[in-house]
């Protein structure tokens, strides 16, 4: 057996069912092993396309993702999408091949020191000496991306390795002694957590992308507490988005009562989320009047990174939840849920209408008639917001975005991950016009594939997130942002890759275009000409805090008042 | 504040890599590194010294023991024993400078490990400040080279940074 085989063995025994890829010479020989494999392969049309897909497999499954490239122009072609499942912690295996071990060092041919460019962007990393450690490094690639705080793994395995004779075992064991994750929380801290909370008057419950596997335990935990519940872009989802105690996102563009919420809470429950800077604005004036901040994180590195602590839990957001539940009691939050209703119903998520389509009645259109039952992935910019204020998904693991890196273009191949990965379930990608164009060659991947995802994309004609800025910020030079001038005509665009295109320009016709998205029998990309100066709010200005939230746009409120 | 912190790692290929990747990417501030094998085969020891408030440095042993080859990151906080080796080069044009010389090597107990018709190289081994002082006092008589190993560490007493029961590597 080559080592190429025992590759595809190794993976194999993992229980890996798809890989996301694009061959190339230095991984020719286990392109040659899989073709009498077990294992699907997907071809990609790009690179970026196959990790993006392996992201949104593995967010989608929960499961590892796999994506597997050449040497050199292949592996660097990863290094965004690694970067972006290492700040969102999704467990992504990623296979390269590299040029031969004599090779090594030489500038050789579609060489590049692949370990080495991607050290701070995986979880962590392997270049393969020898044939005989394949099935042991796979074993423990995979146990490192999928244990303990999840993230992205690479093997980097030159050319001649997997092309010599292996004559090893599979029954390899782990050595990995410096890598022991804590998963379940002190008893002590748990205890002083529930203390806090029953002694508290304005609690919080803020949850992040760390625990999209602990639902069922959080909302056991909020139902039998009460707690106000707020979840961060990445933690959509991990709570049912139309549930009473949900006070909807928190940040930048988050709803008035989560900030508030914030703002005025004093203690504060925070569980897998990593108080990023589009959540916190100004840490020192985030949660002024929390004198208790309880952090649950997997990662002890995440506890006191950004915000004092005061009860740290380093452990499994879903085994801490366990233990909380069992000492939880209803807690008598009367005084303080009248304050949030009273936020909730005078500032619900809101825009103004135009006689001109707009992004938010579509994204709401979508979620009316499918009564929010669907896998949402978007790309990066106002789209994105508009998908997470006005299409709150109800279960986990179906709101597929990039949080940390904030990637354009994960939109199209999130959704080929995770379509694969839940072929039974409805896939909307809301993407941007901008977004759209950075990776929509994987539309060859869906034809190939005939993978039924719905491309919504809500063409401003702008690169809209960074005009809105300049709008703001900028005194409206709109500097680079214009795409109206050289777009494609996007369902014209589909129809050339064989795909059904749909445009739809008018808010009359609104219905009739999602009716056609939905009842499309197959993938469709559908183009809403939308409002091209549409802005997302509310919104605290960067590094600003609660109380320097804009609720709408001042141009408008201008208008109205002159 | 300055630190000295000990890390035990796995002795993989990268691993050093890893570390000071680590500090440029997180922006830590590293003044030396000094690496060596230990007793136990498969593992080396790295001396580290840092500066920065309490905040940093705890974000500096908590992302260090992150890295996956990392066993243990010891802040020696405590009684410790600290020592650096430094190789200087002096000028020495005549007589008087050499007698000069030789008062500031017996002062510190320094050694000589060399000497030329015009140079002498002296070693000291000392803590960093010891040292400091060394190479201030031979300034004048005109310093070549100087090469500085960065420190090591060591607790005092019973503590140790061993790992207690460790597989062979393979
Ligand atoms: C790869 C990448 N490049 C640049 C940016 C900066 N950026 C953030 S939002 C945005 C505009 C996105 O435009 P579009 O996809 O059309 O969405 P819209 O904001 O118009 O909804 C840009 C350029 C980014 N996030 N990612």
């Amino acid at each position: 057996m080559k080592g190429a085989e025992a590759l595809l063995k190794a993976l194999e025994r993992e229980g890996v069912e798809v890989i996301f890829g694009h061959p190339g010479g230095a991984i020719m020989p286990t392109y040659d092993a899989l073709y009498d494999s077990p294992i699907r392969h997907i071809l990609v049309r790009h690179e970026q396309g196959g990790v993006h897909a392996a992201t949104g497999y593995a967010r989608a499954s929960g499961r590892v993702g796999v994506v597997m490239a050449t040497s050199g122009p292949g592996a660097l072609n990863l290094v965004t999408g690694l970067a972006d499942a290492f700040m969102d912690s999704t467990p992504v295996v990623a296979i390269t091949g590299n040029v031969p071990r004599a090779l090594i060092g030489t500038d050789a041919f579609q060489e590049a020191d692949v370990t080495g460019v991607t050290m701070p962007i995986t979880k962590h990393n392997y270049l393969v000496q020898d044939a005989n450690d394949i099935p042991r490094v796979v074993k423990e690639a995979f146990h490192i991306a999928a244990t303990g705080r999840p993230g992205p793994v690479l093997i980097d395995i030159p050319k001649d390795v997997q092309l010599a004779e292996f004559t090893g075992s599979f029954e390899a064991e782990l050595d990995l002694p410096g890598y022991k994750p804590t998963t379940k929380g002190h008893p002590k801290q748990v205890e002083r957590a529930l203390e806090a909370l029953e002694k508290a008057e304005r609690p919080i419950l803020m949850v992040g992308g760390g625990a999209q596997h602990a639902h069922g335990e959080l909302l056991a935990f909020a139902e039998k507490t009460g707690l106000p519940v707020i979840t961060t872009l990445m933690g959509l989802g991990a709570f049912p988005g139309n549930h009473p105690l949900w006070l909807g996102m928190p940040g930048m563009h988050g709803t008035v009562a989560a900030n508030r919420a914030i703002h005025h809470a004093d203690v504060i429950l925070a569980i897998g989320l990593r108080f990023d800077d589009r959540v916190t604005g100004k840490v020192s004036r985030f949660a002024p009047h929390a004198h208790t901040i309880i952090h649950v994180d997997i990662d002890p590195a995440e506890i006191g990174k950004v915000v004092r602590t005061h009860i740290p839990i380093v452990g499994d957001a879903r085994l801490v939840l366990k233990e909380m539940l069992k000492g939880a009691r209803p807690l008598k939050l009367a005084t303080w849920w009248r304050e949030l209703e009273e936020w909730r119903t005078r500032h619900p998520l809101r825009w103004k209408p135009k006689p001109h389509l707009q992004s938010q009645e579509v994204i709401r259109a979508f979620f009316e008639a499918t009564g929010g039952h669907a896998i949402v992935t978007t790309g990066v910019g106002q789209h994105q917001m508009f998908a997470a204020q006005f299409f709150p998904v109800t279960r986990p693991r179906s709101f597929l975005t990039s949080g940390g890196l904030g990637t354009m273009g994960v939109g199209l191949p999130f959704a080929i991950g995770a379509k694969v990965a839940r072929p039974e379930e409805l896939v909307l990608d809301f993407d941007g016009d901008g977004s759209f164009q950075m990776t929509l060659q994987e539309l060859a991947t869906l034809v190939k594939y005939k993978l039924d995802v719905k491309v919504v994309i809500l063409n401003n004609g702008y690169l809209g997130m960074v005009r809105q800025w300049q709008d703001l910020f900028h005194a409206k030079r709109y500097s680079e942002v214009y795409l109206a001038d050289s777009n494609p005509d996007f369902a014209r665009l589909a129809e050339a890759y064989g795909i059904r295109g749909i445009r739809v320009e008018r808010k009359e016709d609104l219905r009739k275009g999602v009716e056609a998205v939905l009842h499309a029998d197959g993938p469709v990309v559908a183009e809403f000409k939308v409002y091209h100066e549409e802005g997302v709010f509310p919104m605290i200005p960067a590094g600003g805090a609660a109380e320097d939230m804009i609720l709408e746009n001042p141009a408008e409120r201008e208008e109205v008042e002159a | 504040m300055r630190h000295v912190i000990s890390v035990l790692v796995q002795d993989h290929p990268r691993v050093l890599n890893r570390i000071t990747s680590l500090f440029a990417r997180r922006g830590f501030n590293l003044e030396s590194l000094a690496v060596g094998t230990t007793h136990q085969p498969g593992l080396s020891r790295i001396s580290l010294v840092v500066s920065g408030d309490d905040r940093t440095l705890e974000q500096v042993e908590k992302q260090l023991n992150r890295l996956i080859e990392v066993l243990k990151v010891t802040d020696h906080s405590e009684p410790h024993v600290e020592r650096e080796l430094c190789l200087v080069k002096v000028h020495v044009a005549g007589v008087e400078e050499r007698l000069a010389v030789k008062d500031i090597q017996e002062a510190f107990r320094a050694r000589v490990v060399d000497v030329a018709q015009k140079t002498l190289i002296l070693e000291l081994t000392g803590d960093s400040r010891k040292i400091d002082s060394f190479v201030e006092a031979l300034r004048p008589y005109g310093i070549l080279e100087v090469m500085r190993t960065g420190a090591v560490a060591m607790s005092r007493g019973e503590r140790t940074l061993k790992v207690r029961e460790r597989r062979e590597v393979v």
